[in-house]
C-alpha cells in the first residue's frame, strides 16, 4: 500500500518535471543565453572591424577601470568611464527621488477618488505610458529646447532676455527620464495606496496624529512595498537609459547605456561594450541589495 | 459636557439633496453612557464622525465644556473613536497600537509604558503584547480597539457599533464589559447601534434616530415605557397600535375612549393632537381574559409559544389586531385555545399617546 502510493507519488513528480522542460529550456536559453556569451565576449580580444577574435583576454575588464596614456604608457583611472558612471548613478537616483516625490502625491490623490473615477485618472497616467518612447522625449525636448515652448514664453514676457540652456544637460536627461519613467512609479504606488484602509488613516487623526506624523507612521510604512516596487522599476532602466540620454543629452553628456553602445559600434571593442554591461548588470545589484536591505531594516525599526 | 446644537450635514445639491443630520440638537452629560440608536441610514454615524471631526456639518455649532470643538482638527480633539471596523494599525504590535495615541501626544517613555501596561490588564490582553494584530481573534482585536481609544484618557469615548461584528456569546460578554469601564474610568461614551437590546442595556439615556433627526431622548425606561411617537414605538420592542380617541386630559392623564366603546386613562405626549390619535400598548403590559368585562373583546387567532413566554395574537372585533404577552409557568399548558372568544384589559395608565 506505501509502495503504491510513493511509486504513484514518484510518477506524479516526473510528470510534472517533464511538462516544466519546455518552459525551463526556454528560459534559460532567453534569460541566461544571452548573459552568458555577454560574459564569455567580454573575456576575449576586439576583433579589427568589430566582433570578438577568440583569445583570451582580459584587457577589457581592466580598461572598465583603467587607462594606460598613450604617450609615456602610465597607469591612470578611466576618468571618462569613472565620470560616466558616477553621472550614471547620480541621474538615476535624482530621477528615482524625483518619481517619489511626483508620484506619491499623485498616487495618493488617485486612491483618494472615488472608485468609478479612478480608472479616468490611472487613464491620464497610461496614455503617455502608451506613446513611443521616442516621441515622448522629442515631445519633452520641444518644451525645454533654446526655442521651445518655455523659453519663447519666458522671452515674451521679459522674464529673461537669452533663452536658458536646458538642453544638452543632466539637467534634461533627468527631466526626459522623469516623465518617461513616471508611470512606473505611480502604478506600484497606487495600488498599494488603493489597499490602503483610509479608516487607519481616521485613527491615526483620531489617536492625535498631525498630518506629517500620519503620513510618516501610518502611511508611509504601509505603502511601503509599493515604494520600493516604484523605486526598483524607475531606478533600473534609468541606470540602463539609452534612448533619453541620446536624445536629452545630445552625445554630449552620455550615460552607462550610450557608453556601451559606442563600443559595440563606432568604437570596435565588444569586449570592452560586454564588461561595460556586467559592470551595469552589477551595479544594479548592488544598489538594490543595500536597497531591499536598508528597508527591510527600517521595517524592524518601527515594528 | 458636549452641546450639538442645530447641526445640519447636507450631501449633493438641487434634486439629489440628501440630509444625512436634520438640525440635531442634542446635550450629553459629562460621565455619560449616552446612546445614538436608530435604523442604518438614520445619521446616527454622522453625528458620531461630526463631533469626532471627521464630518464637517453644512450648518450648527458643537461644542465641549463651552469650547468650540469645529474649530479644532481631528487631532486636537480630546475625544477618541472606537472604529465599526476597529482600524487597528496592522504594521505595530497590540503593545505599540495601545501607545500610538499617547506618543503622538508626546507623553515620556516611562509614563507611556506604565498606561499601555495599564489598559492592557484592564482589557485582559497582556499576555497578547507582542502579537502582530492580524494574529489575534475578532474580540481580541475589539478589546485592543478599546484599549487604543482609552489609553490618552480622553472626555469623552466614540463608539461606532464597536460589537456587531461579535458573535452573539461574545456580545453580551462585552456588553457588561463597557458598561464596567465606563463606570471605572468616568468617561463619557458615545456609543453608536441599531441594536436596541444593547442599546436598553448599557445606556444611561437613549437617542432614537431616523432620518437624520433625534426622534425622542430619554432613560431606556422612559423611551421603552413611553415612545412618543409610532417610529420609536415601532423600532424598540413589539407594541400595539390602537385607534382611539381623546375625551378629556387633566393633571398630566388623558381619558380616552377605544375602538370598542370602553374608556380608560392613558398617558398624554405633548404635541399630540386632539380627537382621534394613536394609542401604544406593550404587548406584556395587558393581560388575556373572559370577554366579560374586558376592555377589548375579540377572537384568539393564534398562540405561539416561545420558551419565556407565549404570544397570543387577537383579532379584535373592530378589525384591528392585538398581541398579548404572557411569561410562562412551568409544565402548565394555555387555558384558552385557538378560535376561542377573549378579551384584553390594562391597567389604567399603561397605554401611551402617540404624536404622529
Amino acid at each position: 500500500m506505501a509502495d503504491l502510493a510513493r511509486t504513484r507519488e514518484r510518477r506524479e513528480l516526473r510528470t510534472r518535471w517533464l511538462l516544466l522542460t519546455p518552459a525551463l529550456i526556454i528560459l534559460f536559453i532567453a534569460a541566461s543565453g544571452p548573459l552568458l556569451i555577454t560574459l564569455i565576449y567580454s573575456f576575449l580580444t576586439p576583433g579589427d572591424y568589430g566582433g570578438v577574435q577568440w583569445k583570451f583576454s582580459t584587457d577589457a575588464w581592466f580598461n572598465v577601470v583603467f587607462q594606460r596614456d598613450i604617450f609615456d604608457d602610465t597607469l591612470g583611472f578611466a576618468d571618462a568611464h569613472l565620470s560616466i558612471f558616477w553621472r550614471s548613478v547620480k541621474l538615476s537616483l535624482m530621477t528615482t527621488v524625483g518619481a517619489v516625490i511626483l508620484g506619491f502625491p499623485t498616487a495618493y490623490f488617485i486612491a483618494t477618488r472615488p472608485a468609478n473615477r479612478r480608472d479616468f485618472w490611472m487613464l491620464l497616467i497610461m496614455i503617455p505610458f502608451w506613446t513611443n518612447l521616442l516621441i515622448r522625449t522629442f515631445a519633452v525636448m520641444e518644451l525645454i529646447r533654446n526655442e521651445g515652448t518655455i523659453n519663447t514664453v519666458l522671452m515674451a514676457l521679459g522674464i529673461i532676455d537669452e533663452p536658458i540652456q536646458m538642453l544638452f544637460t543632466e539637467f534634461a536627461i533627468m527631466v526626459g527620464m522623469l516623465y518617461v519613467y513616471l508611470p512606473l512609479m505611480v502604478l506600484p504606488l497606487y495600488a498599494s495606496m488603493e489597499r490602503l484602509d483610509f479608516s487607519l488613516v481616521e485613527a491615526g487623526y483620531d489617536l492625535y496624529a498631525t498630518r506629517l506624523a500620519v503620513l510618516r507612521r501610518i502611511i508611509l510604512p504601509l505603502v511601503k512595498p509599493g515604494l520600493i516596487a516604484g523605486s526598483i522599476l524607475v531606478f533600473v532602466p534609468s541606470l540602463g537609459a539609452y534612448v533619453t540620454p541620446r536624445v536629452m543629452g545630445g552625445g554630449k553628456q552620455l550615460m552607462l547605456g550610450n557608453l556601451i553602445e559606442l563600443q559595440f559600434g563606432q568604437g570596435r571593442n565588444w569586449p570592452l561594450g560586454a564588461a561595460l554591461s556586467i559592470t551595469l548588470l552589477a551595479i544594479v545589484m548592488v544598489a538594490l541589495i543595500f536597497y531591499v536591505k536598508s528597508a527591510g531594516k527600517e521595517e524592524v525599526g518601527h515594528g | 459636557m458636549i452641546e450639538v446644537d442645530g447641526v445640519t450635514k447636507a450631501y449633493g445639491s438641487g434634486k439629489t439633496r440628501f440630509l444625512a443630520l436634520d438640525n440635531v440638537t442634542v446635550t450629553i452629560r459629562k460621565n455619560e453612557f449616552f446612546t445614538l440608536l436608530g435604523p442604518s441610514g438614520c445619521g446616527k454615524t454622522t453625528l458620531l464622525r461630526v463631533i469626532a471631526g471627521f464630518v464637517d456639518p453644512t450648518s450648527g455649532t458643537v461644542t465641549m465644556d463651552g469650547a468650540d470643538l469645529l474649530k479644532l482638527p481631528p487631532y486636537a480633539r480630546p475625544v477618541n473613536t472606537v472604529f465599526q471596523s476597529y482600524a487597528l494599525f496592522p504594521h505595530l504590535t497590540v503593545r505599540q497600537n495601545i501607545a500610538f495615541g499617547l506618543e503622538m501626544l508626546g507623553k515620556p517613555r516611562a509614563e507611556i509604558t506604565q498606561t499601555v501596561d495599564e489598559m492592557m490588564a484592564l482589557v485582559q490582553m497582556t499576555k497578547m503584547a507582542d502579537r502582530q494584530t492580524g494574529q489575534i481573534s475578532g474580540g481580541q482585536q475589539q478589546r485592543v480597539a478599546l484599549a487604543r481609544a482609552l489609553a490618552p484618557k480622553p472626555k469623552v469615548l466614540l463608539l461606532d457599533e464597536p460589537l456587531s461584528a461579535l458573535d452573539f456569546k461574545l456580545r453580551k460578554d462585552m456588553q457588561i464589559e463597557l458598561k464596567r469601564l465606563q463606570t471605572e474610568t468616568g468617561i463619557t461614551f458615545i456609543f453608536v447601534t441599531h441594536d436596541q437590546e444593547e442599546a436598553l442595556t448599557m445606556s444611561d439615556r437613549i437617542a432614537v434616530m431616523s432620518a437624520g433627526a433625534i426622534r425622542q431622548i430619554g432613560s431606556p425606561r422612559d423611551i421603552y415605557d413611553h415612545p412618543a411617537e409610532r417610529f420609536v414605538a415601532d423600532f424598540i420592542g413589539d407594541t400595539n397600535f390602537l385607534p382611539a380617541e381623546i375625551l378629556s386630559e387633566a393633571d398630566g392623564v388623558v381619558q380616552v375612549r377605544l375602538g370598542s366603546g370602553a374608556e380608560i386613562a392613558a398617558r398624554p405626549v405633548e404635541g399630540a393632537g386632539r380627537g382621534a390619535v394613536t394609542l401604544a400598548v406593550r404587548p406584556e403590559h395587558a393581560t388575556l381574559g373572559p370577554e366579560a368585562g374586558a376592555l377589548l373583546p375579540g377572537t384568539l387567532r393564534n398562540i405561539v409559544y416561545f420558551g419565556t413566554d407565549t404570544h397570543y395574537h387577537v383579532a379584535l372585533d373592530g378589525g384591528d389586531s392585538f398581541v398579548v404577552r404572557a411569561q410562562n409557568q412551568p409544565d402548565r399548558a394555555s387555558a384558552v385555545a385557538e378560535g376561542d372568544r377573549v378579551g384584553i384589559t390594562f391597567p389604567p395608565g399603561v397605554g401611551q399617546v402617540l404624536r404622529d
